[in-house]
């Protein structure tokens, strides 16, 4: 592949990649009948007007740690395609406390737990995979799927049986009370004497932006990072290094996931306030298109967390606003910017470099 | 048959180049190139690792276009667009790297690409007359069912000779074909050149061992940074003046130091035997011991066991029988150290494979001075562009590292910067062992040099060091003594002072004697 430099790599390969997918998905809307400029200003508005804003930042939150959990392996070459089954777990992890000690401890300490045992529910199933590629040689990206089957398999029947709520048929759990839910940022800015729109906003935003923070420390600002990077661009010459590979591999593995369960945090903590299933909802496979267009950088994936929300949030808009764009079509159109910004994202770079180096090196 | 058939054209050039000019981005790796090469000769090209030699061989086989300039076979302009038109124009190369298939025989390998329908029954006995007669003609005697994963590697480089010339080959292009070879086998390719001379074809020669140009090549053409700088016949000149041309200055030699007195043993290996994963024995009872100011070289052909006992004595695999001693350790199967605990004991490691195992190439050089020494790299957990900066400024300065920017990836320095790269970081503390693979492979001229004053100056410091070197030429000029391997076993060890390269190459092939010294 042709080396890009940075400004590149990370400023305008993206922009092309992004145009090239609306004007894929202009000709779909075009294609149904409908005006696509018309049906570009809806998804905006959808998804930026001021009621909305809030619903696009809350689905942001969710790409936001799968990004970042994808990201953080990607660090190391790991294929982390588990982000999914990491955040069930990372939900059962929050059930788990708040069923038990919201009674018995008072709520902020229960909230802290929750928190932690989201981290540590996700974290030791994202451990498992990554201990059997260090020492046992199994691939992480078919560990990780079935690990996915395994969670969705164990919720199923946890949620159908032993912890659904009493009573009742639908596969959820009883409603936490109200002293262990994360806080509405709506509310919050009511108590500082802002009003907002309500939104599903919640606490965990701004726990994913320090997340960002973090892992942008921990990857360049400390040795453990630069161990996995280290590994990530060449195991032999980690080995060389002293670095402990294995350990370093089944860390990283332990820190994606304990990221993937904190998208948890946002649905089940700050949103659901009970644990129901399928609440990753495809989070976790969307976080590593999330990731790649991010170029695993975590400012990268806060920007392309922003645009998937706001797909997601204009795209539901979209859905009331046409008669002849069904949900299905919205996501359609989120399905080709997934398409041309991850899968195909470096399908324009030999072009581009052509396009805008040769003409640099015949000035230089 | 391929050789008796070409045109006599006589007064044409076999291949003339005109004006040619290639650029990849930055580089430009041909700069307005001229070049004759006479039909019916053996002809050199030498020059320096990235004069250009390697992309002036692509552009005749067609591997490369020509930004500018143009090319002549047999007297006839030539557009060759791929190694297909190059073929068909009689010309053929044999590559650094074999390009065969090691799981196939020899005939299979040559009937690649002319399988001639559909069932291979017909055309295999067709190629196997064919074959025959040519190995007769000359001196190319292979098994034709031989696998070629068995063969050694001089068989193997036979197999692609033949390949060229079972396709036509009237013009026959290698590029550094005895890097792999034993000094025997060496001699028996040239040989082999020079009955293809006699029968009228030409022979173009890449090379770096100005050596071989002189006892092999009758007409040398000399390159250095893209440029075509000489052509001498070598009968009329000498290697001195060679090495002026290709380096652009005179070439001194690292002043030897008298043999310093001899410390004490300072690591000690004994009864080392290892298999690789798959279970092919590696190393067969290695023993060896390093002394403090002393310089043990470990020659062979590559392939024979020195990779593998650079690995275990870094701690890169362990020990399965016999045992290390270092700095007060006894390391064995039951107390293996790893590669971090190896360092922390004093052992330093210049790996053989510097761009995938002594170097991360994305990383910033100050980030890779800093590889295997993460105290270096900032306090506590944490890591810091100062430190690392601070850290590498008076490396780069000692070896005169270039570009002297330590921000810069190290993907973006030539080979000769890398290795330095590499050494600089390893030879920073006076380590008590030095392990040192290949430490001038890719380097050119110049940096040799440097490089072997700065192995002399850490053994006069006291550093007991281990060379591996498939350079016979390298190890005679530093070693004290010399451990030659075999087949994964110490052939014998030798004093260095009156070895010879004759000596040693027999015993390399296991047919020497190994004196203990």
């Amino acid at each position: 592949m042709t080396a890009l430099p940075r400004w590149l790599d990370i400023g305008v390969l993206p922009v092309v990649n992004l145009a090239l997918a609306f004007l894929a998905a202009a000709v779909v809307v075009a294609l149904v009948g409908e005006d696509p400029l018309e049906v570009f200003g809806v998804l905006l508005q959808g998804a930026f007007a001021p009621g909305a804003l809030g619903y696009t930042l809350y689905y942001a939150t969710n790409f936001v740690f799968t990004g970042l959990a994808a990201a953080l392996a990607f660090q190391a070459r790991l294929f982390n395609i588990g982000a999914e089954g990491q955040a069930m777990l990372g939900g059962l992890g929050i059930a788990f406390v708040c069923l038990s000690f919201e009674a018995v401890l008072p709520g902020p300490l229960v909230v802290i737990l929750a928190i932690a045992a989201a981290a540590l529910f996700g974290a030791a199933w994202a451990v498992v995979p990554g201990w059997l590629q260090a020492y046992r040689g199994s691939h992480i990206v078919i560990t990780t799927i079935m690990f996915n089957f395994l969670a969705s398999g164990l919720m199923v029947w946890l949620l159908s049986g032993p912890i659904m709520r009493p009573g009742q048929g639908s596969p959820q759990t009883r409603l936490f009370g109200e002293a262990v839910q994360l806080p509405a940022l709506h509310d919050l800015a009511r108590g500082l004497g802002f009003e907002a729109a309500r939104s599903p906003l919640n606490l965990s935003f701004l726990f994913a932006l320090l997340a960002c923070a973090a892992v942008w420390v921990l990857i360049w600002r400390t040795k453990f990072g630069y161990a996995l990077r280290a590994i990530g661009h060449s195991e032999e010459a980690a080995r060389y290094a002293g670095i402990p590979v294995r350990r370093a591999v089944v860390v990283a593995m332990a820190l994606s996931g304990a990221l993937a369960g904190c998208m948890a945090l946002n649905e089940i903590l700050g949103v659901q306030h009970k644990l129901v299933l399928n609440f990753s909802a495809g989070y976790g496979f969307t976080g590593i298109a999330v990731a790649l267009m991010g170029r695993n950088h975590p400012a990268g994936i806060l920007a392309a967390s922003l645009l998937f929300g706001a797909l997601f949030q204009g795209g539901a808009e979209l859905n009331f606003e046409f008669e002849t764009i069904t949900h299905e079509l919205a996501l359609v159109i989120q399905g080709l910017v997934i398409l041309f910004s991850g899968a195909l994202a470096y399908m324009f770079t030999p072009w581009l470099a052509r396009l805008l180096l040769s003409r640099s090196a015949a000035r230089a | 048959m391929a050789l008796d058939g070409g045109p006599e054209q006589a007064g044409h050039p076999a291949v003339r180049l005109r004006g040619v000019t290639k650029r990849f981005g930055a580089v430009l790796a041909n700069d307005d190139v001229d070049l004759d090469i006479p039909q019916g000769a053996i002809h050199g090209i030498i020059g320096e690792n990235g004069a250009g030699k390697s992309t002036l061989a692509s552009i005749i086989y067609g591997l490369y276009a020509p930004d500018r300039g143009s090319m002549e076979i047999d007297g006839e302009a030539a557009p060759v667009r791929s190694p297909a038109d190059a073929i068909a124009r009689g010309v053929g190369m044999v590559h650094q790297h074999f390009m065969l298939v090691p799981t196939f025989t020899v005939l299979e390998n040559i009937m690649l690409g002319m399988e001639g329908g559909f069932l291979l029954g017909q055309g295999e006995a067709d190629i196997r007359a064919r074959l025959a007669s040519l190995s007769r003609q000359h001196g190319l005697e292979v098994d034709p069912d031989a696998l070629v994963d068995d063969l050694p590697v001089g068989l193997r480089q036979r197999v692609e000779i033949l390949r060229a010339l079972f396709r036509g080959a009237r013009i026959l292009i290698l590029d550094e074909p005895t890097g792999v070879l034993t000094p025997d086998e060496t001699d028996q390719l040239f040989t082999i050149l020079r009955g293809i001379r006699d029968a009228g074809g030409t022979v173009v020669l890449i090379t770096h061992k100005l050596r071989e140009v002189m006892a092999v090549c009758g007409t040398v053409s000399v390159m250095r940074h893209g440029r075509m700088v000489g052509r001498r016949e070598t009968a009329e000149t000498n290697t001195a003046e060679l090495a002026e041309l290709m380096v652009g200055r005179t070439v001194g030699q690292a002043e030897r130091p008298a043999q310093s007195v001899v410390g004490t043993p300072v690591l000690r290996g004994a009864g080392l035997t290892w298999r690789s994963p798959g279970g092919t024995l590696r190393l067969r009872e290695v023993g060896l011991e390093l002394r403090a100011g002393e310089i043990l070289a470990v020659a062979g052909v590559s392939g024979n066991g020195q990779s593998e006992l650079l690995d275990l004595l870094s701690g890169l695999s362990g020990v399965q029988e016999g045992h290390v001693e270092f700095a007060g350790r006894r390391i064995d199967a039951a107390h293996p150290a790893t590669p971090a605990e190896m360092r922390a004991l004093g052992l330093a490691h210049v790996p053989e494979d510097r761009q995938r195992r002594g170097l991360v190439l994305p990383f910033e050089a100050r980030e890779n001075a800093v590889l295997g020494r993460p105290e270096k790299a900032g306090p506590g957990p944490w890591t810091s562009a100062a430190a690392m900066q601070a850290h590498a400024e008076p490396l780069f300065a000692r070896f005169d590292i270039r570009p002297p920017d330590p921000k810069l990836p190290a993907a973006g320095f030539s080979g000769g910067n890398q290795q330095k790269i590499v050494l600089a970081r390893e030879f920073d503390t006076v380590p008590a062992v030095l392990l040192l693979g290949q430490p001038t492979r890719g380097v050119d001229i110049g940096t040799v040099e440097t490089i072997h004053a700065e192995v002399l100056a850490l053994k006069e410091r006291g550093s007991a060091i281990l060379l591996v070197s498939t350079e016979l030429d390298e190890i005679l000029a530093l070693a004290d003594r010399i451990m030659v391997m075999n087949g994964g076993r110490v052939a014998g060890t030798v004093p260095a002072a009156g070895a010879t390269a004759r000596q040693l190459g027999l015993m390399m092939t296991g047919a020497g004697d190994g004196a203990a010294a």
